[in-house]
């Protein structure tokens, strides 16, 4: 992390406590964009962390701007800060100057990839993008496509799509995009290798779902610590009761275990954007989800189960996150096609990150 | 929470040499025949040569000082022995506690006079010690304890017995908890020390007690008025609880904690692998995502500790899901490959399946059962 990170923690846990509120959170899933959180964020050059200055980005790190998706999540801040920064960063690697626009990013199309004609001083676009967090709040979308000339990363001006409103079980919005034969004039389309920057948009948005999980997690294991403190049932609080305190300890192991998951992955990134660290944690922290959320809900029994309680602001997000961008089973497969390149009692090495001697490994 | 930040630690790259040489060293130990790796070879794997042999590479109390033997290596560098040797099955129960808390605490705590007597000795692979603190009366309630020693000229006089103790048939010393001051109820941790007792010292009996698989693991010791003199006593009179408590931090996170039943998952997956068994690999992934998991958590508790940040109660979490994926290991294998689980079998596998399932019982026991734990744990948490 560099040295600006803890300023920056600190300033942006205000911004976050100021105007990611319950009521905030609460009235995003009513469809209302939480204009004042953005305007802030951006005011605060929040939202352009990680991009070099020159680009018009704030400076920092990808660490620096990890740290900020991990917080934001604490706070079920409900806008596309994770998206906006992935965005951003593909963006600024092709040169592209970034704002401070709402941006999303697609990673399902559907069976209908995107197709860029080129005409005029614009692009004619058809596809159909499904499940695109904040689709409908979002200024610009980020998706891969086909040109003429191969594959093409995109910025495509929402104003004239097509958005059909969906949402994920925390009720977050994930909006079907369609865009049929739509002329966007001075759009910017990047020719890239279209199968590499898949597996890397799906990695990153692995990453910083993952990063968002361990930030969900951390929420609700003090969430229960809390409650476990004010709440008192036969005279006494029920923490001092033994299947509470081992209903803590493990909440507490599931939200270690997804910390520092997540902060490998966040150390990979920086040197391998598709790294089998990241992989490696959203299998974890997918995990982790579906241990912990259970047992804050039983360590807060019927509070936790209600709306008015805020509990469930982190725990249906977290039901909901592991099942985005890879559940279990998908980077379970991941990992499965890393081990079938191994010879014979290669999985240490594997797991070391240091190879055996060239010279012998024993036979049968 | 801040108490549950754990670093991330890159392992430098001098370790990876270390790392060959090791892999390279037990590779000939098993090719001429002298050691057969096996599950839980901290406990169960002894073999005094082998111990022998790692004293002479320097691989044991690596990171002590050199003028009692050591070789003042990070411990990173130990970190990375334990590692290897445990992930190969090497038999290293030997001097795996003198190694691994017996140095640390006379480093700590012991008189040049004992420092010099033992740590080489030690450090050369010759010299085992077991733990002696669980009693009959006494298991996850320590403080109990009823072994005493009794004040007399030039030393004391030790009376009682110990229960549980690994390795005490091979060890040539015992740290002994006991108590020098009858126990007050208002303070259960006073009036305890340590003594370096000789398990050979006139008045000291041993008994085997087999394990349930009929080997001879652990034993019970039984003092009969034995004189321990005064240069044996550990640290303060008086302060051996927490002279005992301080290393549990180091004791619970380690690697042993979380390879146990490794040779085991390593066989299963060369076994899948070879099938082509697509479907049940995916099963080992998951396995591996949560190995990656505990090892990196680990990992940064030992640097926490070397800085000196007090960590008791993340050592306890690693220690209780540690020992929790090593009993996970042989249940999911028995579903994935179709073998039979005997200690006497040709096959590997069938072999490491056995062993582990025989052994399971005892990781979530040895050092502090779970349950206690998640009471460490919770309190932990709690008191943020
Ligand atoms: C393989 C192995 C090797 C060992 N090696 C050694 C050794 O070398 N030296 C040595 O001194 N000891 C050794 N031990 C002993 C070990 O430390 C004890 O077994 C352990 O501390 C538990 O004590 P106990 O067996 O008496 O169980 P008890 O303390 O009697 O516990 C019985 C059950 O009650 C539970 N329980 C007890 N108190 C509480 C509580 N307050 N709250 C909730 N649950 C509780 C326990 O978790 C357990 O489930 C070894 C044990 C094993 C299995």
């Amino acid at each position: 992390m560099s040295e600006m990170s803890e300023l920056i923690i600190e300033s942006t846990s205000k911004v976050f406590a100021a105007y990611s509120t319950k009521e905030v959170v609460n009235e995003a899933e009513k469809g209302i964009w939480a204009n004042e959180l953005w305007n802030k964020l951006a005011q605060y050059g929040i939202v352009t962390v990680a991009v070099p200055e020159e680009l018009g980005g704030s400076g920092g790190d990808y660490e620096d701007a990890l740290s900020i998706v991990r917080l934001a999540s604490r706070f079920s801040a409900p806008v596309p800060l994770a998206e906006t920064f992935i965005a951003n960063w593909l963006l600024a690697e092709h040169g592209v100057a970034v704002t401070n626009e709402v941006l999303t990013i697609a990673t399902e199309t559907d069976g209908q990839p995107f197709k860029f004609y080129q005409e005029g001083n614009g692009w004619i676009v058809t596809g159909r993008a499904k499940n695109v967090p904040w689709g409908r709040f979002a200024k610009k979308l980020v998706v891969l496509g086909e040109a003429s000339e191969g594959g093409a990363l995109s910025v495509l001006n929402l104003e004239k799509a097509e958005i059909i409103q969906g949402n994920n079980i925390a009720g977050e919005a994930r909006d079907q995009v369609v865009f049929n034969q739509v002329f966007i004039p001075e759009c910017t389309i990047i020719p890239v290798d279209k199968i590499k920057y898949e597996e890397r948009i799906l990695y990153s948005c692995a990453l910083t779902k993952s990063v968002m999980m361990a930030g969900a997690l951390d929420n609700i294991l003090e969430i229960a610590i809390n409650y476990s403190k004010e709440r008192s049932q036969f005279g006494r609080p029920i923490h001092r009761f033994q299947a509470i305190q081992h209903h803590l300890a493990l909440l507490a192991g599931e939200a270690a275990a997804a910390g520092i998951a997540a902060s490998y992955a966040i150390h990979s990134f920086q040197k391998n954007p598709v790294s089998k660290e990241i992989a490696l944690a959203k299998l974890r922290i997918n995990e982790a989800a579906g241990k912990a959320a259970p047992i804050a809900h039983q360590v807060l029994a019927a509070i936790g189960f209600t709306y008015e309680h805020i509990l469930h602001h982190n725990t249906r997000r977290l039901w909901a996150w592991r099942d985005e961008f890879g559940k279990e089973s998908d980077w379970e497969k991941v990992i499965t096609k890393q081990l079938q390149k191994l010879e014979k009692n290669e999985l240490w090495p594997l797991i070391t990150g240091v190879k055996n001697n060239q010279k012998k490994v024993e036979t049968r | 929470m801040k108490a549950l930040q754990i670093p991330v630690v890159e392992l430098p790259r001098e370790t990876e040499n270390l790392r060959r040489e090791i892999r390279l060293f037990i590779q000939q130990k098993i090719d001429s025949g002298l050691i057969e790796p096996k599950c839980d070879s901290w406990l169960s794997g002894y073999s005094a040569e082998f111990s022998k042999d790692m004293g002479r590479r320097g691989w044991i109390g690596m990171t002590w000082p050199k003028k009692y033997g050591g070789g003042e290596r990070p411990s990173i560098e130990r970190y990375v022995v334990t590692e290897e040797m445990l992930a190969a099955g090497a038999p290293v129960a030997g001097h795996w506690i003198a190694d691994r808390q017996t140095g640390p605490l006379l480093l700590k705590y012991g008189t040049e006079k004992q420092k010099h007597f033992f740590l080489p000795r030690i450090a050369k692979g010759e010299c085992f010690f077991a733990i002696g603190l669980s009693e009959p009366n006494a298991g996850s309630d320590l403080a109990n304890i009823q072994t005493r020693a009794m004040k007399v000229d030039k030393g004391w006089i030790l009376n009682g017995s110990k229960t549980w103790t690994s390795g005490a048939h091979f060890s040539h010393y015992s740290i002994v908890l006991c108590r020098t001051s009858p126990q007050d109820p208002d303070n259960r941790h006073s009036g305890m020390s340590q003594l370096i007792l000789d398990l050979k010292a006139p008045g000291v009996t041993i008994r085997p007690i087999h394990l349930m698989t009929g080997e001879h693991h652990f034993n019970e010791i039984f003092f009969d008025d034995v004189f321990v003199p005064d240069d044996l006593a550990v640290g303060e009179i008086g302060n051996g609880w927490a002279q005992g408590m301080a290393e549990l931090a180091y004791e619970r996170s380690g690697p042993e904690r979380i390879l146990s039943t490794y040779p085991l998952l390593n066989e299963l997956t060369n076994i899948l692998i070879e099938q082509g068994n697509t479907e049940s690999l995916n099963k080992v992934s998951r396995l591996i995502s949560r190995l990656w998991t505990l090892r990196n958590m680990s990992l940064g508790i030992a640097q926490l500790l070397e800085e000196g940040v007090p960590s008791n109660m993340i050592a306890s979490l690693v220690k209780d899901m540690g020992t929790k994926f090593e009993q996970e290991i042989p249940e999911i294998t028995r579903l994935l490959v179709s073998v039979t689980p005997s200690v006497n079998s040709e096959s590997l596998i069938e072999k490491y399946l056995a062993q582990s399932i025989l052994q399971s019982p005892g990781f979530t026991l040895r050092g502090g059962t779970s349950e206690i734990l998640r009471g460490i744990i919770a309190k932990g948490v709690i008191q943020q």
